[in-house]
C-alpha cells in the first residue's frame, strides 16, 4: 500500500516538476517585450475564437455519433432529412462571422506587428546589422563601430533595429522571447523591430534550415541596463578589429562557434557584403579595404 | 572508365555508413525475395499480361495502392528515426544520426509521404472509384493511364536507388533555392530530388487531364454536373488544381535543373539569381498540393458517412459549391508559407485573410457531415471510426492553421515545430484517415472481400492515440521555441522531455500500422470468409455498388441511365436504372500495351543517366522514349470489341458465383 502510495507521489512530484520546467521553457509564453507580448495575446485570441466553433463541433459529433447509433432504435431515423434552410444559414453564417471578426483582427495586427514599422519610443533606437553566415550570425553595431559572433547586448527598454542580410543560404533571424522572425537573404536587407522589456538571457536562434550546420546556430542575447550596455561597448572596443581578411574566414563554413568579439568594424561591411551579389565579379570585396 | 559512368564509381555506395546500408541492404533483399518469388511461381507472365500491361483503371489503381503502402512503410521508418534521434541527440549526446544523414532522412521523409504515399493513394482510390461511380467502361485515355502509373514509378525507383547508390537531397522537401543550388549543395542529392519530382510530375500531370477528361465527357446518360457523386465531384477539382499547379512545380524544378546543370541564375545568390522567386513558385504549387490531396477525401468522407448513416449527404449542393470555393480559393493563399520573408504588411493581411476564408467553406463541409449523421442510423464500421476520428482531429488541425493564417502568430510559430504538429494533424487525421476509410470502404469493391473489421478497428486506436500523443507535443515544442529540422539540442532547452513522449507516440503509430499490415494480411488469408458476392456490401447508394465486386473488365455490361444522385439507391428502391431484358451488345474496349512500361524503363534511365552525368545513357533512352512515342502513335491496333455472346458468358458466370453464395 505504503509503496504505491508513494508512487503516486512520485508520479504527481515528476508531472508537476515537469509542468513547472515547462512552463519555463514556454519562451513563446514567457515573452520579454511588446511585440512578442502582443503576438502572444493575439495567439491567444484567435484561439479563443476558434473554439468557440471548434469545442461544439466535438461535442456535437460525439454526441450525434452515440446518439443516432444504429442500436438506438428510440432515436428519430429521418433517411430523407438532407435539407434544412435554417441549418444552411447556421453553418455558413457561424464561419462567416467568426472568420470576419478574425480578419479584422488580421488586418490590424498585421499593420501593428508588421516587422518593418518602427517602434514609437522615447529611446533612440540601436542598429543592429544581422548576417546569417554558414553556421553563424555575424552582428554588427554600426553606430559603436563593434561586431560580435553569436552574441547579442542590448539595452532594456529601447528599440533594436535589426537589418538582416545574409552571406549564405537563406535563412530566419529570431529571438523567441522578444517576438517575431525575419529571412536572412543574400543580396538583400530585411527589417525587424525589436523591443526588449526585462533584462535577462533570451535564446536566439536561426529558423530556416540552411544545412548540414543549422544545429548549432544558436547564440544568447544578453539585455542589459543602458550602462552596462556602455560599458560592453567600450569593452568590446579593445577586441580586434573585423577586416576583409578576418571576414573572409568568417564566411567560411564552421559549426557550433562560439562568441567572438570585434573591436572596429571596416567602413560598409554589411552593404559591401549586400553589394556583392549585386557585382559578382568585385568578389575580392576590394572596395572593402579601399576604404 | 570514369567518363564513361559519368559521375558514378564505387564511393556511390555507402559502405562505410551502416544505417544506410542496412535499409539498403533490407530494400534490395526485399525486392530480390519479390524477383524469386515470383520466378518461383512461375508468375512474370501472369503479371507482364494482367497487370504491368493493363490499362484496366481498376488494376492500375491497385497498383498505385500497393506501391504507395510499400513507400508508406520506408516513409514511416524515415519518421522513426527521426523521432529516435530526436528523443537521444541533447546536450553532449549527438544521437546516432549525423546531421548530413538526418537532413536526407527528413528530406526524403517529407518527398515520399507527399510524392509517393498520399499522392498514389488518393490517385489510387480515384482510379478505381470513379469511373465506376460516373457509370463508365474506363477512364478517358486508357494508355496515358497507364503511362502516368510508370512515370510514377520511376520516381519512386530513383527515390529508393538514392538510398544506395549516391545520397539523397539534404535541403528539406520543398528545396529552397539557393541553399538546393550548386553552391550549397554540390551532390547527387539533389539530382536525385529533381528527376524523380520531375519524371513523377509530368505522370500526375496526364493524370490530371485524364481525370479531368474523363469525369467532364465520359458520365453515363442522365448523369449532369449536379448529380455526381460528391467523391466525383472532389476528385473533378482535385484534378482541375492538378492541372493548374503542377506546371507551376515542373516549370520550378525545370529552372532549378537549368541552374544546376547549365550554370543559369534564377535562384541563385549571385548574378541577379532571386531565391524568394523559387519560394513563391514551390508554394504557389505547393498549397494547391495540399488541397489536391484532401479533396478527395472530403470526398470519400461524404460517401462513407451518408452510407452507414443510412441516410442522403446532407447538403449536397453546398458540398459542391465548398468544393468549388475551396479550389478557387487555394490558389491565393500560398504566401501564408512565408510572411517572414518581408512582404509589406498589406500583401500579408491580404494573404492571411484570404487564407481564413477557406476555414468557411470547410466549416461548412465539417458541418454538412455533422448533419448527415444526425437523424441517421450509423453503423460502427472501421471506415466510420476513421470518419469520427477525422472530423475531432481535422478540427483540432484546421484551427491551427488557421492560427497560423494570421501574419502576427505566424512571425513566431513560422518554422518551429508547431508547424509539423500542424499540418501532420491535418495530413494524418485528414488524408491518412480518410484514405483508410476509403480503402476499407472500396476493398470489397475492388478485389471482392471485406477487409478484416477486428484489425481494422484496431489500426484505427492505435493511429489516433499514437497520433496525439507523438505530435501533440510538437504544438508545445514550438511554443518552447524549437525550430524544425534540428538534429541536436541543448539540455537548457527543457525540450527534452517531449521529444521523449512524441518518440512514444511513434512506436504507438508503428503498432497501428503494424496492425494495419496484419489487417491485409488476414484479409487476403481468410478472403473466403469475408466475400462479397452481391457487388453491394454496405447497402451503398452510388453507382459503383451496381456492378458485381469485383466488377468484370468492362465496368457495366449494360450503361445505367441516371436521373438522381442516388441512382443504386434509387434502384433499390423501385426507380430501375438498367434496362431489363435487353440483349447484351458487343463493348468496345482498349487493348493492353506494354508501351507504358517501356517509356518507363527508357525513363528511368534517362532519369538516372542524368543524375549521375552518364550522358550516352540520356542520348540513348531519350531516343528510345521517342521511339516508343513514335511507335505508339502510328498504332492502329488499339482497341477490339467484347462480344456480345462474350458479354453473356462473363455474366452468367458472375451470376452462377452470386447464386453459389
Amino acid at each position: 500500500m505504503n509503496k504505491i502510495k508513494s508512487f503516486i507521489i512520485a508520479i504527481y512530484a515528476f508531472a508537476g516538476s515537469m509542468m513547472l520546467t515547462g512552463c519555463e521553457h514556454l519562451v513563446l509564453i514567457q515573452s520579454k517585450g511588446e511585440i512578442g507580448q502582443d503576438e502572444r495575446d493575439l495567439i491567444f485570441t484567435a484561439l479563443f475564437l476558434m473554439l468557440l466553433v471548434v469545442i461544439p463541433v466535438i461535442i456535437m459529433t460525439v454526441v450525434f455519433a452515440y446518439r443516432y447509433r444504429a442500436s438506438n432504435t428510440k432515436a428519430t431515423y429521418d433517411p430523407h432529412f438532407h435539407h434544412s434552410n435554417k441549418i444552411e444559414v447556421a453553418i455558413w453564417g457561424i464561419p462567416i462571422i467568426i472568420v470576419g471578426i478574425l480578419g479584422i483582427i488580421i488586418w490590424k495586427t498585421t499593420h501593428k506587428l508588421d516587422p518593418y514599422r518602427p517602434l514609437e519610443h522615447e529611446n533612440k533606437p540601436v542598429v543592429v546589422q544581422v548576417v546569417a553566415l554558414d553556421w553563424k550570425w555575424l552582428f554588427i553595431y554600426p553606430d559603436h563601430n563593434v561586431a560580435t559572433i553569436n552574441y547579442l547586448e542590448l539595452p532594456v527598454n529601447t528599440p533594436v533595429q535589426f537589418k538582416v542580410t545574409a552571406d549564405a543560404p537563406m535563412n530566419s533571424f529570431m529571438i523567441p522571447q522578444l517576438g517575431g522572425q525575419i529571412y536572412a537573404m543574400a543580396g538583400m536587407q530585411t527589417q525587424l523591430h525589436l523591443i526588449a522589456s526585462e533584462e535577462g538571457i533570451y535564446d536566439g536562434r536561426g529558423y530556416g534550415f540552411s544545412g548540414a550546420g543549422f544545429n548549432g546556430m544558436h547564440f544568447k542575447a544578453h539585455v542589459v541596463s543602458q550602462d552596462e550596455f556602455d560599458n560592453w561597448v567600450n569593452q568590446t572596443k579593445s577586441s580586434p578589429e573585423l577586416t576583409t581578411d578576418v571576414y573572409k574566414q568568417l564566411v567560411q563554413p564552421s559549426e557550433y562557434v562560439q562568441p567572438q568579439f570585434f573591436g572596429s568594424v571596416s567602413n560598409n561591411l554589411f552593404d559591401d557584403i549586400m553589394m556583392k551579389f549585386m557585382m559578382p565579379g568585385m568578389e575580392d570585396m576590394s572596395s572593402m579595404s579601399s576604404n | 572508365m570514369i567518363d564513361f559512368l559519368g559521375r558514378l564509381n564505387w564511393d556511390a555506395i555507402p559502405i562505410h555508413e551502416p544505417p544506410a546500408i542496412i535499409a539498403g541492404g533490407g530494400m534490395v533483399g526485399g525486392a530480390l525475395l519479390a524477383v524469386l518469388l515470383v520466378t518461383y511461381f512461375k508468375k512474370w507472365g501472369y503479371l507482364w499480361r494482367e497487370w504491368f500491361t493493363s490499362v484496366d483503371h481498376k488494376k492500375i489503381g491497385v497498383m498505385y495502392i500497393i506501391v504507395a503502402i510499400i513507400m508508406l512503410l520506408r516513409g514511416f521508418a524515415d519518421a522513426a528515426l527521426m523521432r529516435t534521434q530526436q528523443a537521444i541527440s541533447v546536450g553532449s549526446n549527438y544521437g546516432f544520426l549525423p546531421p548530413d544523414h538526418y537532413d536526407q532522412i527528413f528530406t526524403a521523409h517529407g518527398v515520399i509521404m507527399i510524392f509517393f504515399v498520399a499522392m498514389p493513394l488518393v490517385i489510387g482510390l480515384m482510379n478505381i472509384v470513379v469511373p465506376l461511380q460516373i457509370g463508365a467502361r474506363d477512364v478517358a485515355f486508357p494508355y496515358l493511364n497507364s503511362l502516368s502509373f510508370w512515370l510514377f514509378m520511376i520516381g519512386v525507383v530513383l527515390v529508393m536507388l538514392s538510398l544506395i547508390v549516391g545520397s539523397f537531397a539534404q535541403t528539406g522537401w520543398v528545396a529552397y533555392a539557393p541553399l538546393s543550388e550548386n553552391q550549397f549543395s554540390p551532390g547527387v542529392g539533389m539530382d536525385y530530388y529533381i528527376w524523380s519530382l520531375q519524371i513523377s510530375g509530368i505522370g500526375t500531370t496526364i493524370s490530371g487531364i485524364n481525370f479531368f477528361v474523363t469525369i467532364l465527357k465520359m458520365r453515363c446518360p442522365g448523369m449532369t454536373l449536379m448529380k455526381m457523386p460528391v467523391f466525383t465531384w472532389t476528385a473533378l477539382c482535385s484534378n482541375i488544381l492538378i492541372i493548374i499547379s503542377f506546371p507551376m512545380l515542373t516549370a520550378a524544378i525545370a529552372m532549378l535543373t537549368l541552374d544546376r546543370y547549365l550554370d543559369f541564375h534564377f535562384f541563385t545568390n549571385e548574378f541577379g539569381g532571386d531565391p524568394m522567386l523559387y519560394v513563391n513558385l514551390i508554394w504557389a504549387w505547393g498549397h494547391p498540393e495540399v488541397y489536391i490531396l484532401v479533396l478527395p477525401v472530403f470526398g470519400v468522407f461524404s460517401e462513407v458517412t451518408s452510407t452507414f448513416s443510412r441516410k442522403t449527404l446532407f447538403g449536397y449542393a453546398t458540398m459542391v459549391y465548398a468544393t468549388a470555393a475551396i479550389t478557387i480559393l487555394s490558389f491565393i493563399v500560398w504566401l501564408h508559407h512565408f510572411f517572414t520573408m518581408g512582404a509589406g504588411a498589406n500583401v500579408n493581411a491580404f494573404f492571411g485573410i484570404a487564407t481564413t476564408i477557406i476555414a468557411i467553406p470547410t466549416g461548412v463541409k465539417i458541418f454538412n457531415w455533422l448533419f448527415t449523421m444526425y437523424r441517421g442510423r450509423i453503423t460502427f464500421t472501421a471506415p466510420m471510426y476513421f470518419t469520427i476520428g477525422f472530423i475531432i482531429t481535422f478540427s483540432v488541425g484546421g484551427m491551427t492553421g488557421v492560427l497560423l493564417a494570421v501574419p502576427g502568430a505566424d512571425f513566431v510559430l513560422h518554422n518551429s515545430l508547431f508547424v509539423i504538429a500542424h499540418f501532420h494533424n491535418v495530413i494524418i487525421g485528414g488524408v491518412v484517415f480518410g484514405v483508410m476509410a476509403g480503402l476499407t470502404f472500396w476493398c470489397p469493391k475492388a478485389f471482392g472481400f471485406k477487409m478484416n473489421e477486428k484489425f481494422g478497428k484496431l489500426s484505427f486506436w492505435f493511429w489516433l492515440v499514437g497520433f496525439y500523443i507523438a505530435f501533440m507535443p510538437l504544438y508545445v515544442l514550438g511554443f518552447m521555441g524549437a525550430t524544425r529540422r534540428l538534429s541536436h539540442y541543448d539540455a537548457s532547452t527543457g525540450w527534452h522531455p517531449l521529444f521523449v513522449i512524441a518518440f512514444i507516440g511513434m512506436l504507438i503509430i508503428a503498432v497501428g500500422i503494424g496492425f494495419q499490415v496484419l489487417q491485409i494480411v488476414v484479409s487476403v488469408w481468410k478472403a473466403k470468409e469475408n466475400q462479397d458476392y452481391t457487388g453491394d456490401p454496405w447497402d451503398g447508394r452510388t453507382l459503383e455498388w451496381s456492378t458485381m465486386s469485383p466488377p468484370p473488365f468492362y465496368n457495366f455490361a449494360h450503361v445505367p441511365h441516371v436521373d438522381s444522385l442516388e441512382p443504386w439507391w434509387d434502384h433499390k428502391h423501385g426507380k430501375k436504372i438498367f434496362p431489363e431484358n435487353k440483349p447484351y451488345e458487343a463493348i468496345h474496349m482498349p487493348k493492353n500495351t506494354g508501351i507504358g512500361v517501356l517509356i518507363g524503363l527508357f525513363g528511368f534511365f534517362l532519369g538516372f543517366g542524368l543524375i549521375w552525368y552518364i550522358w550516352w545513357l540520356v542520348i540513348a533512352s531519350g531516343i528510345g522514349i521517342f521511339a516508343c512515342i513514335v511507335a505508339r502513335s502510328f498504332d492502329q491496333d488499339i482497341d477490339y470489341w467484347v462480344s456480345a455472346e462474350e458479354v453473356e458468358r462473363v455474366e452468367k458466370e458472375l451470376s452462377l458465383r452470386r447464386e453459389k453464395a
